[in-house]
């Protein structure tokens, strides 16, 4: 038995020499789950992959902890999606390149009979206050993920101080926030692309959309290699350059999800 | 019930397709609880015999603290070894954190405890005079603990396969450490969270029919071994 577990011992180490771990050059990305889950990434990698003979290690969290990676130094490159973080990020010199890639917007999102009645309204402030008056379930993402931060601003304008029983703070990505919100037959802020994804598996629509204050800026940002030498450089400015390029913008432009762009070039 | 049926026919299609996502993600699975559960059967085996056969003062209070160890929530190890091997932890130069090894690093650390409380239980279960007896036979310490674990086999086979089970099937450990990055570190449990939280009910599940089926076929091949 013994002589059977050393074979069997060894056949997995040498299976470990030849797994498929081992790629050329790698670069790491943080970033949000939108980017990823809408397939986005998928689309967009593999050309700039291909064309610097590398790989790009995608780890998707939210903007919050996509941020800490960085700081930490265990990331290359962030693209995410709350300027007020990344300006700070960039202030206390975590960054040392960050450039504009591309927007969308977001929605809000409610149950197909509006309950709480704020179709139709086009004073964004008034229809916060309206939710977080009528009683009905708001689900929050609670997760410093960029859409918990601009929902905060959000409440923050409206007067509003989200507490109570109302108010459920999932802690979980944006997927599983609209799935509680069907569930509860609540509200919810939502990526544009998220909420496309997920249309028509759930019994809630777009109540509201379209205030400038909605709008969704994604920047991408090199990790400063003078505060973490071992960032790959040179590798996360190529990547830098060609999610700018013609190239990139394009594929960002060409991105479709039943026949819906998801996300615009400036 | 077309949801459970719409997935087990999923996981057949799954299967029978071969995709290749899938497949890495089976093999990352595998390799990466495999080689933690050698590593922590190395380990975990002589703590089980030493708790078992010696007689010394703290002995209950070590043997207490291995059983609260087997109620860690992978999440705290995941966090423990994330400060570890970041960047701005004390392994942060060898740029550990999400890769293969870190999540081998963190699935060893939960496999421990269980695989020693399973020995220890056998050892105490174990009639002793299998020692006393190869000892008077010339037989050195270290000859006669492993004749002692040639008695127990049947047991710490059950151990290793308990861990195992248990490795294989978490998903906080390989989230945290590993990062589910497609193609390295993505498992199965970690690609079923990533479904769920797309809301792929249905191939998330299929894919944890695959994973049983996986489980399934190591079992087998432990099972063959036993019997030999």
């Amino acid at each position: 038995m013994f002589r059977l577990i050393s074979i069997g011992l060894t056949f997995f180490f040498m299976c470990g020499l030849f797994s498929p771990v081992t790629a050329a050059e790698r670069l790491r990305l943080a970033t949000t789950t939108s980017t990823e889950a809408s397939g986005l990434l998928a689309k967009l990698l593999p050309p700039f992959e291909q064309a610097n003979d590398c790989k790009v290690d995608v780890i998707a969290v939210g903007t919050g902890k996509a941020l800490k990676l960085g700081e930490s130094g265990d990331v290359d490159v962030v693209l995410v999606h709350a300027r007020s973080l990344e300006d700070k990020f960039m202030a206390d010199g975590y960054g040392s390149d960050r450039r504009d890639v591309m927007y969308n917007d977001f929605v809000l999102l409610g149950p197909l009979h509006d309950p709480a009645g704020v179709m139709g309204d086009n004073d964004l402030t008034a229809v916060m206050s309206k939710i977080a008056t009528s009683g009905l379930s708001f689900v929050s993402r609670g997760d410093e993920s960029g859409t918990h931060v601009r929902e905060r601003q959000l409440w923050q304008a409206a007067n509003v101080v989200p507490q109570g029983d109302w108010y459920l703070e999932a802690g979980r990505g944006m997927g599983e926030v609209i799935i509680m919100a069907n569930e509860r037959q609540g509200y919810t802020l939502s990526d544009r692309g998220t909420y496309l994804a997920f249309k028509d598996k759930v019994d809630l629509k777009l109540v509201f959309a379209g205030d400038e204050r909605l709008f969704n800026p994604y920047g991408v940002i090199m990790v400063n290699p003078a505060r973490h030498p071992h960032v790959k450089e040179d590798l996360a400015r190529k990547f830098l350059d060609f999610l700018t390029s013609e190239e990139g913008q394009g594929l960002i432009n060409g991105f479709k999800m039943d026949g819906e762009q998801l996300f615009y070039t400036h | 019930m077309n949801y459970l049926s719409d997935s087990l026919l999923a996981a057949v299609a799954l299967i029978l397709s071969f995709d290749r996502e899938v497949q890495l993600a089976v093999w990352t699975s595998v390799y990466t609880a495999g080689v933690a559960i050698v590593i922590a059967a190395t380990l975990s085996i002589p703590i089980g015999l030493w708790l078992g056969l010696k007689r010394f003062r703290g002995r209950r209070v070590l043997i207490t603290l291995l059983n609260t160890l087997m109620a860690m929530p992978t999440v705290v190890i995941g966090l423990v070894l994330f400060g570890l091997f970041s960047r701005q932890g004390p392994m942060g130069e060898f740029g550990l954190l999400f890769t293969p090894v870190a999540m081998i690093a963190g699935q060893t650390v939960l496999a421990i405890p269980i695989v020693a409380n399973y020995v220890l239980a056998c050892v105490n279960g174990a009639d002793h005079r299998v020692i006393d007896t190869a000892r008077t036979l010339g037989a050195t310490q270290f000859q006669a603990s492993i004749q002692l674990i040639k008695e127990i086999r049947f047991g710490v086979m059950a151990a290793l396969i308990a861990g195992f089970g248990r490795v294989i099937g978490e998903v906080g450990v390989a989230m945290m450490l590993g990062g589910n990055i497609r193609g390295s570190t993505r498992t199965m449990t970690t690609a079923i969270a990533l479904e769920t939280s797309k809301g792929e009910f249905v191939f998330g599940l299929s894919l944890g029919i695959v994973l049983l089926c996986v489980a399934l076929i190591v079992n087998l091949f432990l099972n063959m071994l036993q019997q030999r």
